[in-house]
């Protein structure tokens, strides 16, 4: 594998100074508007966890449905899946904002409100801490194994480390799914304490694994057309890529349209609330536009056969689904904090900075100490072979 | 029985035993899918046309090797599901909208949201649907009865284990030997010639009309008819929920139990009056008890228009379209006076109103037929009729 360039160092330097830029813009932000930065913080965060930890379930879910066409692109998703240790470090912050950002956590405010009441021996700071801490561990821990079981797998091609991971696997798919829900339900729904909804939590989902896909794909995609990728992947490999991308962004619009029908269905003011508030004012232009950007208009641009084998196409498509994915968090998270309608200024810029930052800095920190595929392990023939 | 019958259509086929005819084609065996593709490039890159590969599962890379053009087939179901969700927005839309209007949970007769998952339920079921009749009769130019790789051991292995391709003899760049050599430079296990078959025709009749056969059909039809009406009408039968029936209600034709008089219809208390019916005051009293009431009416065109209407109903038939006692009764009933004597046209309204609810003399009340509103507005209509009768002059200078 020596004759495949490795990433340069400008990599680092150009993710740097995203970093820091974003990191500066979010700190000014802080300065001025403390509530505002924090809001924006959280939507980084959440966005982080979506491709980490969606990347980290999509690791999971080749080994658990013995997937080959995936092999290929396992080292570029295991590398996305590693934003989960950084995690760790980034929700300390998101802690000192609790007050900013969670009405349930003011406690004047729970004593006069009888349904925050009933609902506080699960929306407390204590249990929320308590949940959070456990999810990150969670993630870090199968993350770790895994990542190492693969990685260990370069050296010797010892099969055992493939049947080690479909056990890890076939453990974390359960507890992905349960920590996926109790992230979303108390770091977004709980934003709004008297709404509910039951699908929550697998909306979130859906939106996080078409997140992973796109920034999995996307990062294929460069690291190909750049060179750095193994010249055996051909571009059919891509196709399921695609295809995956696709499919589970039918899947969200699915279940985003099962709870819209549900709640419209009931029409019961305790459930209504919250879809009038994002039909009001400008928020319902962001609705709409999340409606076009994050399901339709890639509908009709994927749904076609040879869509999903156009490199072009998809260089364009991944990054579009991982913006739909941003405005899907920003429609959840920021209603609550612009509540006349919606807003984008400077301090939002922060956003794509620090996202786009920390993953280019990861990929080249990570990619100088591993291999950029999986090079011994015992599917990537049978994933290099893959044609339609 | 049916094992019998079976028999019975395999041997007929087996008596006309089938003729070979002349070559079909030629085709090849390969173990391997790997080798089968390669078989499909290299007989699609030197010119063949006319060839097709078949495999005992589905292949991906098969339709890039044997060069076949993209099929047409994704357009065809993009219409059949485009029409699919039209059909079902345009029922949707009709059903709930205009034919059959429910107020469920006071929500809009026709909205967009609860119909999204039948459209999309509709564009499924057509496009996948006409895909598949569209692929049989189109496509695969079925049904046709017979294919001369039928019946052959090549089939019997690409259906099993093998992988096999077969190239046509119409081929223009047909050569046997050439192709036979083509084949076993590829690896080919096993090579075969494949000929047109032929049957008599004299021999063979279509078993499906065998007059046993389709009265075996029948007889089978109606048994299990009449077995599954006797299973679940009888042997299944399960009494239905029915205990609205037994409820403590007077049947009609019987007597009620619980009043002493044995009337389930009770009266009204003395002196209630229905909703709508306010009794005539001065019901039975002479003319001249009446006490003058104002027509509480405005005359509007409309009151106009409905006491003509009711006028030519109800009093016409006596007292003619004119009020001048032109009856069309042809005097089997007591002709009326005129309603232009200075009498009538003195009157004031309510005395006109009490001979239509009173009656007078031989002219019954028409208090049942004709309500209050349409009473008074006769009268309004009739002096109207009065004054077109006894127009003064100073009507006609046209002011
Ligand atoms: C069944 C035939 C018949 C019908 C229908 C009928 N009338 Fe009469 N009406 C008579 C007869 C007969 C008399 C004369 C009664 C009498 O001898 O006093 C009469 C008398 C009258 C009188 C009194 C005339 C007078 O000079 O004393 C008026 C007013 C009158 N009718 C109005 C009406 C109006 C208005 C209607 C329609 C609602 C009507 N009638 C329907 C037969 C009829």
């Amino acid at each position: 594998m020596d004759n495949i360039k490795k990433l340069p160092d400008s990599v680092n330097k150009k993710g740097g100074i995203m970093l820091i830029l974003g990191v500066i813009i979010l700190l000014v932000a802080f300065v001025f508007e403390p509530q505002r930065a924090f809001f924006d913080y959280l939507w980084i965060y959440m966005f982080l966890v979506s491709i980490g930890v969606g990347s980290l379930a999509l690791v999971g879910l080749e080994y658990l449905v013995g997937a080959t066409w995936s092999t290929p692109f396992r080292r570029i998703t295991e590398i996305l899946a590693s934003i989960t240790p950084v995690l760790i470090i980034l929700v300390i912050p998101l802690f000192f904002g609790l007050h900013d950002l969670f009405h349930w956590t003011h406690h004047e405010v729970v004593e006069s409100d009888k349904i925050l009441q009933s609902k506080s021996p699960y929306l407390n700071v204590e249990f929320f801490s308590i949940r959070t801490a456990f999810c990150l561990l969670l993630w870090l821990v199968f993350f770790f194994f895994m990542t190492r079981n693969s990685q260990k797998q370069d050296l010797d091609g010892d099969v055992t480390y493939t049947k080690r991971n479909i056990t890890l696997s076939t453990v974390f798919t359960p507890f992905f799914v349960i920590t996926i829900t109790v992230t979303a339900v108390d770091w977004m729904m709980s934003l709004e304490p008297h709404w509910f909804s039951t699908i929550y939590g697998v909306y979130y989902f859906a939106g996080t694994v078409v997140a992973s896909f796109a920034a999995t794909t996307i990062a294929a995609v460069l690291l190909k057309q750049g060179g750095y990728l193994d010249p055996r992947i051909k571009n059919d490999s891509f196709y399921s890529l695609g295809t995956m991308m696709f499919g589970f962004n039918v899947f969200w619009a699915y279940i985003g349209f099962s709870q819209y029908l549900l709640i419209w269905y009931a029409d019961l003011p305790e459930e209504t609330f919250w879809l009038i508030h994002r039909w009001e004012g400008s928020w319902k232009f962001v609705s709409i536009a999340l409606l076009f950007v994050h399901f339709i208009i890639p509908f009709l641009v994927l749904v076609g056969r040879r869509a999903k084998t156009n490199i072009g196409l998809l260089k364009i498509m991944a990054p579009w689904m991982l913006f739909a994915h941003a405005l899907d968090l920003y429609w959840l998270i920021f209603p609550t904090y612009f509540k006349e309608g919606a807003g984008f200024s400077w301090p939002e810029l922060s956003f794509p900075l620090i996202v786009i930052g920390l993953t280019m800095i990861l990929f080249k920190v990570l990619s100088d100490k591993k291999n950029l595929i999986p090079v011994k392990d015992p599917k990537l023939q049978a994933g290099l072979e893959f044609h339609l | 029985m049916f094992g019998r019958i079976l028999n019975k259509i395999d041997e007929e086929f087996l008596k006309s035993e089938p003729r070979k005819g002349e070559l079909f084609a030629v085709s090849a065996l390969f173990d391997t899918p790997d080798q089968i593709i390669t078989s499909a490039e290299k007989v699609s890159g030197s010119g063949y046309r006319r060839f097709d590969v078949l495999t005992p599962y589905p292949m991906h890379g098969l339709d890039n090797a044997m060069r076949l053009r993209e099929t047409k087939i994704g357009w065809v179901g993009l219409l059949a599901g485009m029409s699919g969700t039209t059909l079902a927005f345009l029922m949707i839309w009709w059903m709930v909208g205009i034919d059959y209007k429910n107020v469920i949970g006071g929500k809009p007769f026709f909205n967009i949201a609860p119909s999204i998952p039948i459209m999309f339920e509709l564009t499924v079921l057509l496009s996948a649907l006409t895909l598949v009749a569209f692929l049989i009769a189109v496509f695969n130019k079925l049904p046709s009865n017979a294919n001369p790789l039928m019946a052959t051991e090549f089939m019997k292995h690409v259906t099993s284990d093998k992988f096999g391709i077969y190239i046509e003899a119409k081929d223009p760049k047909f050569n046997q030997n050439e192709i036979k050599s083509l084949f076993s430079s590829l690896g080919a296990s096993e090579v075969y010639d494949i000929n047109e078959v032929s049957y008599d025709e004299g021999k063979t009749k279509n078993p499906i009309l065998d007059f046993k056969f389709v009265g075996n059909l029948i007889g089978v039809g109606i048994v299990t008819a009449i077995l599954s009406y006797f299973t679940l009408n009888y042997l299944l039968f399960l009494p239905p929920f029915n205990w609205m029936h037994h409820q403590a209600k007077v049947l009609p034709q019987s007597e009620s139990k619980f009043f002493n008089d044995g009337f389930s219809m009770r009266k009204p208390v003395e002196g209630t009056v229905a909703r709508g019916f306010i009794p005539y005051e001065f019901k039975g009293m002479h003319d001249s008890l009446v006490v003058e009431t104002p027509n509480p009416l405005p005359v509007t065109k409309e009151i106009l228009e409905k006491g003509k209407k009711n006028f030519d109903i109800y009093c016409s038939p006596c007292h003619g379209y004119y009020g001048k006692g032109d009856s069309r009764l042809r005097g089997q009933f007591p002709v009326p006076p005129t309603l232009h004597s200075e009498k009538v046209r003195s009157w004031k309204d309510a005395n006109i109103y009490h001979v239509i609810t009173n009656g007078q003399n031989v002219m019954p009340s028409y208090e049942k037929q004709i309500s209050r509103d349409d009473r008074w507005a006769i009268i309004h209509y009739l002096r109207v009729l009065q004054r077109s009768q006894n127009a003064p002059d100073s009507d006609f200078e046209g002011k």
